[in-house]
């Protein structure tokens, strides 16, 4: 299985590639190629996966892509470890079930056969991603999977909001890219390979080291803020809801925003070695997670619940690596692979069945929709760190990272609770209490089989994932996943119960608020205006940034343009003026003092100056002062 | 020279034996035109071709057989000739195909069209292989005065007219700058042949332990007569008007073919003959490729015009280029011309879009492309990946393009450079995505469906080969590449 698993992302390719030159126009038979295909690459990851699950060894296959001798070289391979095992089983199992729900949610689209062409092309870069042995190959991937992101969270841009934040993600995600490439330009430099082997027995034998290290680390962890919406590059994942929901629970929830988290726990090494950036990284991780967490309280729209929760956990992940939690960021990362996609899919299942994403609108949905509602509890209590499902496991390995920093402690117990509360009362919101809106109530149906099955899947996984991590497993997790460098973090029974006791106190104050009514949430929120308008404005990051960036970029380039055109323009017919009024001038002294022999340089100069005005040639002369200028410039700054 | 020597003679000839085919038949296609009956357009256009493809047969047949200098050293078949040529010719062949429509509606003067453009063609090869300024200075002309010509060809259009006159002014104030360059360099070497000038730099250089100020001079009106070539900013000032009046075939004959030449040239002129005053430009190339990017790519986010819009695009795609001669080295010269092969493909089919776009609806404007992925799927995914390339998305040749060239710079210690350059990417991508959103993400209704002639769809065909061809199976080409660079560089 290992010698063929380069065949894993060729799947979706070939089913891509299939539907946009043959069966584009049969919707049936181009939902059946994709799904077939992610079918075969679910089979070959789970079993590659089983395959070197506790195989301490790296597999390795690579050719010469690029051979120039010493001035460049670029293999192309892949590399399959513990950790791409674990991915493998990720994004194919969460890619196998979106793609099946969509057979339901997307039923009545127009564009079927091009969301499932979009589905396959973000398989097949995405499992590239994951499989890559070397940098340059991964960040080709992570451009094409946010290629496909910006094709599907605009696939709907019927609606202008969905194209705008379309565009909002690709070029937000492409800021972070700059570090991501300037990263590895600068490891090309100091290393001379960017193998992920090379690069790393490079660090590890301090043929890097000190600040280029670090400046290479954080440029990397620049890559992975945008990808994995950390602060201050968060700001396109909630936008990014606008994307039908399936989409949303593949890439904005299990699979491409975790490739900036997996970026960082694939570069250990690095991180490991530079330890003010991995200071850094656990700081933006700890900030972006309270931030997102506080967000999360106050959002009216499903969807946007579970993106700043999305976000909010990615920032936990990403923080547990920065402590060196390795395995607890990974752990994480899988966990929450499953019981985001279903929360997603059970917000999708919803949304189908009553057309808004309004929790205002919803309520007591649990008696129309009972597998959605029910399979969603589980991941709620999952995600709030209820013992024994998945979230408890990883939930503890976290808290079990930040040991030895207070602060993180603190703060990561914080986001805890927060989630705990803001994922209840989205919960009770939605499925129970007395319906909203009867209209939208009485037309709620539970959603059809295809959909129902992956949610049924889902919640199976979100409740058992967590028990290989189990501490007293011999190949438990952390044994598999990072195995070159054995990290057993001891069971915290202490650490476990608090950070449960908690979870379950968040749950208790929701209960409290939205089920039985005891603590009425207008009083709270009449007690601390300020801090819920700042909440609901999302901290006023867009606002933010459109003052201090986009205006005055805008700004800036019309006044180029401005300078470009007109000020030249301006001059010129300054000239062109000038001219003709010279030319007046000619005719008034030819006709007034000279005679006819004259005349005719009067006629040229008039002629000259309607010909200036007339093609507007004036600038040209403009143009070639500026040729002049620029030598002149060029001349003093020698 | 004593006696005249017969084997010397012929190998002379062997040598520029491309140039004389193609002038030959130039000529030919000029007489066809004169004889022939004015409603048959497609004749000399089919000749035009056969000749180009001859030439560019000829041209990989003197690569294989001769190897060499030329007439007293004036003139120079090496590896980089052959790369740069091969890029020229298939600059010119993609211009000949796509020009087929637009001939077709012209009135008069058709087959004089493929005549100039043939012309203008043997000034080019001659510049990618000229070692010698003054050979280099003629070839220079003969390529732009047949551009001039075809600049103003829609002879009724003012725009078009507008754009020959620009052309020929500031072309003209140009040239002269870069003949006067070249007089400062005689006046300071006492030759004009690229190796005597490097030894003789160097000698200036070892003696005096510096440079006279005449040098510094020498040298900026060598650069800027280049740069308006290639229309680096701030000697780009014509492009956008030039580009946006000329007809859309010869607007990318004179973006691509031309600016390939002229960076054949620029690399024998800058890596070899003034290799050792480099200290003197790299400083100042540096500069002038940000300006570039920057000015380049600023501006084209305001434009509503897609010939302007690409016009700016190629003023920062020339600063890109130019981000890796700061490196004066193999990766240097290896970069500029993997990227110049990238940019020939991407910036021609784009253009070529452009014309299949306007051949149907008779607008460039950016604004009309709303929902071209419905109105021709075909055509629209083309234009997208050519400005992805452009932008340089992976896995087109521009990302592999763009990473070489950036990793040249900061292999020499060029890092601000490098950020400029990532930094302008995300704003070109920018507007590269508005095109690409309002193609696919369309509001409001869209028009009829649109059809591309057969010769478009096979250039755009062969533009799309290259783009993802040298973008994902880059390995021999570059190998090859890197090979000339060498030569290049040991003075081979």
């Amino acid at each position: 299985m290992i010698q063929t698993a380069w065949l894993i992302p060729i799947f979706p390719l070939v089913a891509m590639a299939a539907i946009v030159l043959f069966t584009h126009r049969h919707r049936a038979l181009s939902a059946g190629i994709s799904i077939a295909a992610v079918s075969l690459s679910f089979l070959w990851g789970w079993s590659v996966a089983v395959s070197v699950w506790g195989d301490p060894t790296v597999h390795r296959m690579s050719f010469d892509w690029l051979n120039l001798g010493e001035s460049m070289y670029i293999p192309i391979g892949i590399q399959i470890d513990g950790l791409t095992g674990m991915m493998l089983v990720v994004v194919t199992t969460v890619a196998l079930m979106v793609q099946i729900y969509s057979l339901g949610y997307m039923r009545d689209d127009p564009r079927y056969s091009r969301y499932y062409a979009y589905l396959s092309l973000f398989t097949m870069a995405m499992l590239t991603l994951v499989l890559a042995d070397n940098f340059f190959l991964m960040f080709v991937s992570w451009e094409l999977v946010g290629l496909a992101s910006y094709l599907l969270i605009g696939f709907w841009f019927e609606k202008q909001s969905a194209a705008d934040a379309g565009k909002k993600a690709f070029i937000t995600t492409r800021l972070g890219d700059l570090g991501f490439i300037l990263g590895l330009l600068l490891l090309y430099t100091g290393c001379g390979t960017l193998t992920f082997q090379g690069v790393f027995s490079a660090v590890d034998s301090h043929v890097l080291s000190g600040g280029l290290l670090t400046i290479a680390g954080l440029c990397l962890f620049a890559g992975a803020v945008g990808k994995s919406a950390q602060v201050p590059l968060h700001v396109w994942l909630p936008d990014a809801m606008e994307g039908p929901t399936p989409v949303s629970a593949l890439i904005h929830a299990a699979t491409m925003v975790v490739a900036g988290v997996y970026l960082v726990a694939r570069s250990m090494s690095i991180f490991l070695a530079a330890d003010r950036a991995a200071m850094v990284v656990a700081w933006i991780g700890i900030i972006t997670s309270v931030m997102a967490a506080s967000i999360g309280l106050v959002q009216n729209d499903i969807k946007r619940v579970l993106a700043y929760s999305t976000v909010s956990q990615l920032g936990y992940m990403i923080m547990a690596l920065g402590l060196g939690g390795f395995t607890a960021g990974t752990f994480h990362l899988m966990t929450h692979a499953f019981f985001k996609a279903l929360l997603f899919l059970g917000a999708g299942s919803v949304i189908h069945a009553v057309h808004t994403n309004d929790i205002r609108e919803m309520g007591g949905l649990h008696a129309k929709m009972k597998t959605t509602s029910i399979t969603f509890l589980i991941a709620a209590l999952a995600i709030a760190g209820v013992f024994p499902l998945s979230g408890f496991w990883s939930k503890d390995e976290i808290v079990a990272a930040t040991l030895g920093h207070p602060i993180f402690t603190v703060l990561t117990l914080a986001v805890a609770f927060m989630t705990a509360f803001y994922m209840f009362r989205l919960y009770f919101l939605t499925f129970t209490g007395k319906p909203r809106d009867q209209h939208k109530f009485d037309h709620a149906h539970e959603s059809p089989k295809t959909m129902t099955v992956p949610l049924q899947i889902l919640a199976v996984l979100s409740v058992v994932s967590g028990w290989i991590g189990l501490p007293w497993l011999e190949h438990g997790f952390s044994s598999v996943v990072f195995h070159e460098h054995p990290h057993h973090p001891e069971f915290h029974v202490v650490w476990a119960f608090i950070a449960a006791l908690v979870g379950l106190s968040g749950i208790g104050l929701a209960y409290m608020m939205y089920y039985k009514g005891s603590i009425d949430p207008e009083r709270v929120r009449a007690r601390a205006t300020g801090l819920y308008t700042t909440l609901l404005n999302k901290y006023y990051f867009d606002e933010a940034y459109s003052v201090l960036f986009v205006r005055p970029y805008y700004t800036m380039c019309r006044g180029w343009f401005w300078f470009d055109q007109h000020a030249i323009d301006g001059a010129v017919n300054g000239l062109g003026r000038v001219s003709v009024a010279w030319s007046v001038f000619n005719r008034w002294f030819d006709e007034t003092f000279v005679d006819g022999a004259v005349n005719g340089v009067g006629w040229l100069t008039r002629g000259f100056g309607a010909i200036v005005r007339h093609l507007q040639t004036g600038r040209v002369q403009n143009y070639a002062f500026i040729v002049f200028a620029a030598l002149v410039v060029l001349w003093l700054l020698q | 020279m004593s006696a005249f020597d017969l084997t010397k003679f012929y190998a002379d000839w062997q040598i520029i034996l491309p140039e004389c085919f193609l002038f030959v038949w130039a000529l030919f296609v000029l007489t066809l035109a004169t004889l022939g009956k004015k409603d048959e357009p497609g004749r000399s256009g089919t000749f035009a071709l056969w000749t180009i493809l001859g030439a560019l047969i000829t041209a990989v047949w003197v690569g294989v057989t001769a190897d060499g200098a030329a007439f007293g050293g004036t003139f120079v078949f090496d590896r980089l000739a052959v790369v740069f040529k091969e890029v020229v010719l298939g600059g010119v062949i993609l211009t000949a195909i796509s020009s087929i429509g637009t001939v077709g509606r012209l009135e008069v003067h058709r087959g004089e069209y493929y005549g100039l453009i043939l012309l203008s063609a043997v000034g080019m090869l001659l510049m990618v292989s000229a070692t010698e300024l003054l050979t280099l200075y003629i070839a220079i002309e003969l390529s732009t005065m047949g551009l001039y010509v075809l600049a103003a060809y829609h002879k009724g259009s003012r725009r078009s007219a507008e754009a020959g006159l620009k052309y020929v002014i500031l072309g003209g104030i140009s040239s002269a700058i870069l003949l006067y360059g070249v007089a400062w360099l005689y006046g300071l070497t006492g030759t004009t042949n690229l190796a005597a000038i490097k030894d003789a730099v160097m000698n200036i250089y070892m003696s005096t332990g510096g440079f006279p100020p005449a040098m510094t001079l020498a040298l900026i009106f060598v650069l800027a007569g280049f740069g308006f070539k290639l229309a680096l900013a701030p000697f780009h000032m014509w492009a956008p008007d030039v580009y946006e009046g000329a007809p859309t075939p010869i607007t990318a004959f004179l973006s691509v073919a031309s600016k390939a030449a002229a960076l054949a040239a620029f690399l024998r002129v800058f890596f070899v003959g003034l290799e050792s005053a480099a200290m003197a430009w790299t400083q100042m190339i540096a500069a002038l490729a940000a300006l570039g990017m920057i000015v380049g790519n600023v501006t084209a986010i305001v434009q509503t015009n897609i010939k302007r819009m690409l016009a700016y695009s190629s003023v920062a795609q020339i600063g890109y280029i130019l981000v890796g001669a700061v490196a004066r080295d193999t990766w240097g010269a290896t970069a500029i011309s993997f990227y110049t092969m990238a940019y020939l493909f991407a910036n021609m089919g784009a253009f070529i879009c452009v014309i299949a776009f306007s051949e149907r609806t008779g607008s460039d404007e950016i604004a009309d492309y709303n929902g071209l992925a419905a109105r021709s799927p075909v055509l629209a995914a083309f234009f997208a990946l050519f400005l992805l390339s452009l932008t340089g998305i992976p896995p087109t040749a521009g990302f592999l393009a763009k990473y070489y060239v950036f990793l040249a710079a900061v292999n020499a210690g060029y890092l601000w450079l490098v950020i400029v350059g990532l930094l302008t990417s995300v704003i070109a991508l920018y507007y590269y995505a508005t095109v690409i959103r309002k193609m696919y993400f369309p509001s409001g209704e869209t028009a009829s469906t649109i059809t591309v002639s057969k010769s478009l769809t096979l250039a755009l065909v062969i533009s799309t080969i290259g783009v993802l061809f040298f973008g994902v199976f880059p390995g021999p080409f570059v190998g090859w590449i890197q090979n000339a660079a060498q030569m290049l560089l040991a003075g081979k």
